[in-house]
């Protein structure tokens, strides 16, 4: 059996250039904003500390002193008023991108998205448009409990109006926040704190990553893993420890959760036969959910060997104990664990 | 400017007072004759303030409105038939039958939307004032919202904001009373609503909000300041609406004779009283100004009424740019 890993290859998977420079996924999104911003006048950022701070993961440091304190905006501790502000802008044709110091905070801030940003189009019967992006960063692992760890990308993918992107490489955190800025919609930029050190080849040109392409990082025969966020790089992992017992995986990363490729998703599902969901997210009500009806609900269900699975969080607040965190979460063991069980099903 | 003393601008304003009015008694009678559906938040007795402040703006200055949003849409410019279209379910609509009577908007007329979430609008404004400030133009923005939005935490972060970056944008408050059935009395510990400007550190005021004079002047006052770089200000209008909060309230909160006194306080009736003692208009003309709101409504009704329906199959259309 052939296996390739693309999240290391020296290509970049979606325009085919050589890429042989490497970046931090916080670094490719600060080099995003700056394209952007230097581009397009009417793009800013603005958020809580991300002015001389640099934000609260360090994600726009220096940007502050490249653009200004009016296009690189702190604000008071205001998620409201952040989310309104920007889409009264963005009504006014600018093209505001908000930071969310932790995905959480949107909770604060839900009314803005949820019934103006993303119903105003619609409401309007398409006379307005709202182009804004909120870049949030989620999940856990950093020890900091049940009110900075959640993944919520779920509340906003049942939103009709908004777009949700969860970059999972620093190339994509870069080319898709770059078409986010572009779209015209509402969009959602769900990035992942644990990944933000982490490298990767990243183009020093402004490629745009279109929303809703899915990104396939590896081929395999025998199972399909489907992953988001911080769990792509995880099963990439898990999918290696596989191969070394002779099963092979391709992984599937969706990169967009809406609009979602479907079709590449379900190919692979046909090919293999085999699925296994992986979220970082509860389990309950959970974006693999989705996915899981959309294999059942079509011909993609003749081809199953073996029933859908999935492994998502455990339906917990995220905890703090280090101990109790790694177990309410999918992590690498876990996934070449479920692997081999569903390879082996029937 | 002193409208008992500008005939034309005088007339005019009367024409919207009374198409606010008749607009509203009509979608009153069309929903209760079964002919509309949904539900509404009438202004009937507020419409000095939408007038007022309307007046006071530039063309190309902004709004954003509330649920209780159609005086602030006529006073602002809109197309009364593509509004009607629009509450009779129509294609024409300006929504296209996809927000109804808490949605409507005309971007191209300076009004970014009603809103059907209170405070919602209010950071909105902010945004858009924001925005006006990096694009440099010299627009002003002015938010309507009413005495139970000043509760939001919508609010309190908007003025915020408004105040610590000075943007060209005024707020006022429509004091109706009420937040549905909830009393001021019983929602606020302080007298007028426009104390809190203080908290912020910005102007505020509290005005007759039944007196189009009134609302023209201190609305005037605060674009004026806003718009020369002096920051937000906050209206309080005091006012009332004579009908229920929408179409199912019992007005099991307040008394027939309050109403009845806030009735002898017509906006309509006292512009229209001032105009006369001044001798602005005569009655010949005020009565063109009735007739003129009255044909328009009878219009739009008629042609709104003849419109095609919004089109099921077409559902979707909208949801994303």
């Amino acid at each position: 059996m052939s296996a390739k890993t693309l999240a290391t290859a020296p290509t970049d998977d979606d325009t085919g250039r050589s890429v042989s420079r490497s970046l931090t996924y916080a670094e490719a999104v600060r080099e995003a904003l700056a394209q952007a911003m230097t581009d397009d006048e009417r793009v800013f950022l603005f958020g809580e500390d991300v002015g001389v701070y640099g934000g609260a993961f360090g994600v726009s440091a220096g940007l502050f002193d490249q653009f200004g304190p009016e296009r690189v905006r702190d604000t008071p501790i205001s998620e409201l008023g952040i989310v309104g502000a920007a889409v009264g802008a963005a009504l006014c044709d600018m093209r505001p991108v908000v930071e969310i110091q932790f995905s959480d905070f949107t909770a604060q801030a839900m009314d803005q998205i949820v019934n103006q940003a993303a119903k105003i189009h619609y409401m309007l019967g398409g006379a307005a448009n709202v182009p804004l992006v909120l870049r949030a960063p989620g999940g856990s692992g950093t020890g900091a409990a049940g009110q900075h760890s959640q993944s919520l990308e779920a509340w906003f993918v049942h939103v009709p109006g908004l777009k949700v992107v969860m970059p999972a490489t620093p190339a994509d955190a870069k080319g898709l926040l770059l078409a986010a800025i572009d779209d015209p919609n509402p969009v959602i930029v769900l990035e992942h704190k644990l990944l933000y050190k982490v490298s990767g080849p990243v183009p020093e040109q402004a490629v745009r990553i279109p929303l809703g392409k899915a990104a396939v990082r590896r081929r395999g025969d025998d199972i399909t893993i489907v992953a988001t966020g911080v769990m792509v790089q995880r099963a990439l992992e898990a999918a290696e420890e596989l191969a070394a017992d002779g099963i092979e995986a391709t992984v599937i990363d969706p990169r967009t959760l809406k609009p979602l490729d479907t079709d590449t998703i379900l190919d692979a599902v046909k090919e293999t036969g085999r699925v296994l969901l992986v979220q970082e997210a509860p389990i309950t009500g959970g974006f693999m959910a989705e996915i899981s009806a959309t294999i059942a609900g079509c011909d993609a269900l003749n081809y199953l060997l073996a029933p859908i699975k999935r492994l998502c969080g455990l339906d917990v607040p995220i905890p703090y104990a280090p101990q109790l965190e790694k177990a309410a979460v999918p992590q690498v063991a876990d996934i070449v664990s479920a692997g081999r069980i569903l390879a082996r099903e029937s | 400017m002193k409208l008992v003393q500008h005939a034309d601008e005088a007339k005019a304003a009367l024409v919207t007072m009374w198409t606010i009015r008749r607009f509203e008694e009509a979608v009153d009678e069309l929903f209760a004759r079964g002919l509309m559906h949904g539900t509404m938040h009438l202004s009937i007795g507020q419409e000095a303030s939408a007038t007022g402040a309307c007046l006071a703006m530039q063309e190309d200055d902004l709004i954003t409105s509330t649920h209780r949003g159609h005086g602030h849409c006529i006073a602002k410019g809109a197309d009364l038939e593509r509004m009607m279209a629009e509450l009779l379910a129509k294609e024409t609509g300006y929504c296209r039958g996809r927000g109804g009577s808490m949605h409507i908007a005309d971007v191209s007329k300076g009004n970014l939307g009603a809103n059907g979430i209170v405070a919602g609008g209010i950071p909105i404004a902010v945004g858009a004032a924001l925005a006006q400030t990096m694009k440099r133009t010299n627009r002003v923005v002015l938010s309507f919202f009413g005495d139970g939005a000043a509760n939001e935490g919508a609010f309190h972060e908007a003025v915020n904001l408004a105040a610590v970056w000075n943007l060209p944008v005024v707020f006022l408050c429509e004091n109706n009373r009420y937040g549905m059935s909830m009393s001021t009395e019983r929602a606020f510990k302080i007298e007028h609503i426009s104390e809190r400007a203080a908290g912020y550190g910005i102007p505020g005021v509290t005005i007759d909000g039944n007196d189009v004079q009134a609302v023209y002047d201190e609305s005037a006052l605060a674009i004026e300041r806003a718009r020369s770089g002096g920051g937000p200000t906050l209206i309080e209008a005091e006012t009332y609406r004579w009908k229920g909060h929408s179409k199912s309230d019992k007005n099991l909160y307040r008394t027939k004779q309050e109403i009845d006194d806030w009735k002898s306080r017509d906006p309509i009736v006292r512009f229209e009283a001032s105009l006369e003692d001044a001798a602005t208009l005569s009655a010949q003309e005020i009565e063109q100004a009735r007739a003129i709101a009255r044909d328009a409504v009878r219009d739009a009704i008629r042609n709104a009424t003849a419109a095609p329906d919004a089109r099921p199959e077409e559902l979707a259309d909208a949801v994303y740019a």
